[in-house]
């Protein structure tokens, strides 16, 4: 049994509240959250941006960051406005969405700048 | 006078075969793979294919004249070679769509492949494919919400979901069971699964069952603050008491429960479709008993019809095969009817099987589910096959972790993630596979681990039921 390594998750540690994809990898570096905001206008889905505090994560709906940049291309204009909710919101979850509105859904989204556990 | 009537024996032939007739858009058509009895015709079988499972019986009745034959027959219009065997060929019928009942896989079946199997002119008999008409998908519920529902429901985007089939398979309590559920979830994955034999057996009855397995959620969802599912098998032997465990798993709070739609029956799934979509629970569908309708090549049922008719009658998941697990399933026939489940029009495709475009309208789509001896080291394969909208669903592979459940479940949930974000940055899954798993293990020594407990495990048994196109 001593090979064995305990899971280490609980209600008490707040460390352990996921916020779905990608939450189970190291935080994204600025290079590959680039690659993702990539991958969401190569697929010509809208991009988008919302927070949260961490404790209010589990709700459907967040706070949007103005509106989705509907068609927006410019990869660093899409980075500068997370960057900005980033600033704006320090403590808060920042997620990036990419709208597909052909399947009526999100095609991607991603928590990139993670919040303070409380 | 042509209404004269004629006791007697006709052949089928004289009526049924028409190689002029142009198919309707509101026809039916069926391919059969046939093979006929020696000394039959090709013409004469396909004629007899249609007639028996259309209007026509083995002799001439004078009640045939009181009807309108031409309006209601099925016509074989055509016939082809089969690609590597000389004794069958295929039989393209098509039905008028006044044949059958609005909204009824039932009187499907039971018209198309009800007495014509066991028909003594032909050897044996296969239904390929078929292409049911938009107007009539227009009469089917269909699954209950769809792929996009579950995920708003669900709250998972842009990545396949995870799931887990709790093992062993049967005898453990409730209580027991309800703790490898809140293990597999809290270590990571979107959902667990009763096994399919699971029902309400002397061990465990269903009600303790969901009892303990909804706090096992509630609670996996509250430490990870993600939404978490199990599929609840209400899957009974009366219609009656399965939509009293429908009912019950409902005021616990299930986000989804199951059914097996061709044990249970089509008639007891399309009426549980459609309380699901009344009372907004997901609908996941296992297929137990599949194998032996569509395996053998020669005779039966191709999976790409109970695929289409699970469409019809209903269901937000459909077990698919993995094409990489310890189950059958050769890659391009799984690629086609996994279109078949999602996609809105799929166009014929003979490479994939596919002998019909197929149109189902406004129908919602059903999720795969990737089930099947698969673990980590099949994931950046099951990514790259699949796509985001599946279900890849472990049971051993999350189990079977040395350092238990949820650590097993950490590890097929960072594979999975690091499999997508490698895809998303452009890299090749399945030719890179190793180092993004590689990569990502070096972060979580529960993948590590895991991919050195089945490194060596492979499933390479070759198919029995190959496309017809690769047997030569």
């Amino acid at each position: 049994m001593s090979d064995v390594q305990d899971y280490k998750s609980s209600l008490s540690d707040t460390t352990s509240r996921k916020f779905e994809t990608f939450s189970y990898l190291p935080t994204m570096d600025a290079a590959a959250i680039r690659k993702q905001v990539e991958y969401i206008i190569s697929k010509g889905w809208n991009p988008a941006i919302e927070h949260t505090e961490p404790e209010n994560a589990f709700g459907y709906y967040w706070y949007m960051w103005k509106l989705p940049m509907f068609g927006e291309t410019d990869i660093d204009r899409v980075l500068a406005e997370a960057a900005a909710c980033h600033r704006a919101h320090p403590d808060n979850h920042v997620r990036l969405i990419g709208f597909d509105n052909y399947a009526q859904s999100k095609g991607a989204e991603m928590v990139i700048y993670r919040g303070t556990p409380v | 006078m042509a209404q004269n009537y004629q006791a007697g024996v006709k052949e089928y032939r004289e009526t049924y075969w028409m190689p002029d007739y142009a198919p309707k858009d509101t026809d039916f058509l069926a391919c059969f793979k046939v093979i006929p009895q020696e000394g039959v015709p090709r013409e004469e079988a396909a004629a007899a294919v249609a007639a028996e499972s259309s209007t026509g019986t083995w002799t001439t009745v004078w009640t045939d004249l009181l009807t309108d034959l031409e309006h209601y027959k099925g016509r074989a219009y055509a016939i082809e070679d089969v690609p590597g065997n000389d004794e069958a060929f295929y039989a393209f019928i098509a039905y008028p769509i006044d044949l059958f009942e609005e909204g009824s896989v039932v009187n499907i079946l039971t018209s198309l492949v009800g007495n014509v199997f066991g028909f003594k002119a032909v050897r044996a008999l296969r239904l390929e494919d078929v292409r049911v008409p938009r107007a009539y998908v227009m009469t089917c519920g269909g699954p209950p919400h769809g792929i996009q529902v579950e995920r708003d429901i669900m709250n998972k985007y842009g990545r396949p979901l995870l799931g887990c089939t709790i093992k062993p398979k049967l005898g453990l309590s409730a209580k027991n069971y309800g703790r490898a559920v809140y293990e597999v979830l809290r270590g990571g994955l979107d959902f667990s699964k009763d096994d399919e034999n699971v029902n309400s057996q002397p061990f465990m009855r269903w009600k303790q069952r969901f009892d303990f397995v909804m706090e096992a959620l509630h609670k996996a969802e509250a430490e990870t603050g993600e939404r978490k599912g199990h599929y609840l098998n209400v899957t009974a032997p009366t219609p009656e008491e399965m939509y009293k465990r429908a009912e019950y798993a409902k005021e616990l709070g299930a986000p989804i429960i199951m059914h097996d739609y061709l044990t249970g029956g089509f008639t007891a799934n399309t009426g549980l479709a459609n309380w699901c979509r009344d009372n907004g629970l997901l609908l996941h569908i296992h297929r137990a008993m599949h194998a032996v309708l569509d395996r053998n090549p020669n005779h039966g049922i191709h999976f790409r019809v109970l695929a289409k008719m699970l469409r019809l009658s209903g269901g937000d998941h459909l077990h698919s095969g993995t094409v990489v697990g310890k189950l059958e399933g050769d890659r391009e026939a799984t690629l086609g009817w996994i279109d078949l489940m999602r996609d809105s029009y799929i166009k014929e495709d003979r490479t994939r099987g596919i002998m019909f475009d197929q149109d189902w309208g406004s129908l919602p789509g059903v999720m795969p589910v990737a089930s099947g001896g698969i673990h980590v080291w099949h994931m950046p394969a099951l990514v790259s096959i699949f796509g985001d909208d599946s279900v890849l669903q472990f049971g051993g592979g999350t189990l079977g972790h040395p350092w238990g459940n949820a650590a097993g479940a950490a590890a097929n949930r960072v594979s999975l993630e690091a499999c997508v974000q490698a895809r998303n940055e452009g890299r090749e899954l399945e030719k890179e596979g190793k180092e993004i798993l590689t990569d990502a293990a070096r972060h979580s020594p529960e993948l590590k681990t895991a991919m050195e407990t089945w490194k060596e495990i492979k499933f390479e048994f070759d198919t029995v039921d190959k496309l017809d196109v690769v047997h030569r």
